[in-house]
């Protein structure tokens, strides 16, 4: 704050709590020349009106706002002054998140006499709950997802970041995938699992195909195809029609529509014979699909949560599709 | 001094100029020196200003009272920062007008929720929100999917911003300020919502929350 400022501001503040004591002093006096107690003349519907003076504890707590202002200057400061505790909420005026972490770095590393408090709540948080995560990240996912401990952390977190769209059971729903079952678009392992938490998966995206099969009649015939390929019945004809076509999806559900996590792709291309189906298993569902195609993204985690995070919702997930 | 008090009891003009005095001080104390203030009227590092959809988009976040539920301030306080990201900061928000930093939560806060979700998640979300988060108590917003921009204030929208901005925007390297919009950005404003569904514009605004402080 400029020095303009800064004096702009006690002023105002000491100015306003002078005058809010020169005000009381004056309303304590009797200037109305008639004896405290007495009718001042004046009636209303038959009510009188006495000279009495302010009531003494009123005016007591008057004065007493005035000292603690005076007691709350001198602790919390005011304009360019800390005050004595040199307490402040938190780092403010930082242009980006190095700024940030460099002005707490420096604040945890020496005694300036300053308190901010934000920085000292995480500080203490760390200290109670690093050790916690650190020790849960120098152990494996595989070992992780036999802790209970560990789980029930990674399911509060799981619950926190995660349910929103796989659910709170993680079953999740259409367009978002099941994470308890065994079926995997990037893989189960616990590798694979903490990539897709940390980075992120984005979807080569299935393209719209209504134009490339030759319009709505190309569409019917490859969603009865793509019905056919987990095992239920059809009209032949159009599945036969639609085999023919399926070259053009095998690029990346395979020759055989086993999905793209079969080829060893990470495209994000479901398995297509198992019956379970993201965006629903219906004859229309899947023609939906067809005719418009689909993307689906998971957003990247690793800023937001950290590895140490990540890693104790990695082997809560994985612990899922384990029996 | 007999009775000198009457003057401002029995006349309400100088009572209201006695009331406006004492109410001022506060906000003269509290809030004139904040417009002066480097943390308060400099942009942080990496903000950037809304593209024409995404102010689209905005417009309909006030539309539809999304403020009134959902806030944009991250207190400076643990339990929040853990939930949402690091604490909101002043400079993240020098060029809202006005800002929607909210002051209730039914819903969550909002304020980092950019690139949190998939945008086919916000778009089942607004459609319905139960069909992801079945405790969720936020109505269904379906007609934002129906509902298409025809860009006419577009325009004007990027304009006005120009304007609020002019003494608050980025500077190059020789200290002159950088307008947020280019002509041709504005000129091509219409063209780059018209047709776009509200959803899109929502679900647009609604991914460009919070990347600002980086």
């Amino acid at each position: 704050m400029s020095s303009f400022w800064n004096i702009w501001v006690w002023v105002l503040t000491l100015g306003t709590l002078v005058g809010c004591y020169i005000l009381l002093r004056w309303c304590l006096k009797n200037f109305a020349g008639v004896k405290e107690g007495e009718s001042m003349g004046h009636t209303f519907d038959g009510i009188e009106e006495l000279n009495n003076p302010l009531p003494k504890w009123w005016s007591t707590f008057f004065l007493l706002t005035i000292v603690w202002a005076f007691v709350y200057i001198a602790m919390y400061g005011l304009g360019n002054w800390t005050g004595l505790l040199g307490w402040k909420s938190s780092n403010q005026g930082i242009m980006n998140i190095a700024e940030s972490k460099a002005k707490t770095a420096e604040y945890l590393a020496k005694d300036s006499g300053v308190l901010v408090q934000y920085d000292r709540e995480v500080a203490a948080a760390n200290a109670k709950f690093g050790p916690i995560f650190e020790a849960y990240a120098a152990r494996s996912i595989e070992d992780l997802a036999t802790d209970s401990e560990a789980l029930k952390v990674g399911q509060r977190l799981f619950i926190q970041n995660c349910a929103q769209c796989h659910g709170s059971d993680a079953h999740g729903t259409t367009g978002f995938p099941n994470l308890a079952d065994k079926d995997w678009l990037y893989g189960g392992t616990p590798e694979a699992i903490k990539e897709s938490i940390m980075n992120g998966r984005k979807a080569s995206g299935m393209m719209a195909w209504e134009g490339a099969l030759g319009g709505e009649q190309g569409v019917k015939e490859v969603a009865a195809y793509v019905i056919s390929l987990s095992g239920r019945s059809v009209d032949p004809e159009l599945a036969k029609a639609g085999q023919a076509k399926f070259a053009m999806c095998a690029a990346c559900h395979g020759p055989d529509g086993q999905g793209s996590l079969a080829l060893g792709l990470p495209l994000g291309a479901p398995n297509l014979t198992d019956n379970i189906w993201l965006y629903g298993g219906s004859k229309r569902a899947i023609e939906e699909s067809i005719r418009n195609g689909r993307a689906g993204v998971m957003p990247p985690w690793s800023d937001i949560l950290g590895e140490e995070k990540v890693h104790v919702i990695s082997a809560y997930v994985y612990s899922l599709s384990q029996d | 001094m007999k009775n000198s008090h009457e003057k401002v009891e029995k006349h309400v003009g100088w009572f209201f100029l006695a009331t406006v005095f004492a109410i001022s001080i506060g906000g003269l104390v509290e809030i004139t020196p904040l417009f002066f203030q480097k943390e308060t009227t400099v942009p942080v590092d990496n903000l950037k200003p809304y593209t024409a959809l995404q102010m689209e988009g905005r417009d309909i976040y006030i539309r539809e009272g999304c403020s009134n539920c959902h806030s944009q301030m991250i207190r400076p306080f643990r339990a929040e920062t853990e939930r949402y990201g690091h604490y909101s900061v002043a400079g993240e928000h020098v060029w809202e007008h006005p800002f929607l930093w909210g002051s209730k939560r039914t819903g969550p806060d909002l304020a980092r929720v950019g690139g949190r979700y998939s945008d086919d998640w916000h778009i089942a979300h607004l459609t319905d929100p139960r069909s992801v988060v079945p405790e969720s108590n936020m109505p269904a917003y379906n007609w934002l999917n129906t509902n298409t921009l025809d860009g006419e204030l577009t325009k004007s929208k990027l304009e006005a911003f120009n304007w609020l901005t002019r003494n608050r925007s980025h500077k190059d390297e020789q200290g002159n300020a950088i307008p947020l919009y280019t002509q041709a950005e504005i000129d091509g404003a219409k063209d780059a919502v018209k047709g776009k569904t509200e959803m899109e514009a929502l679900v647009a605004y609604l991914q460009s929350l919070g990347h600002a402080l980086k």
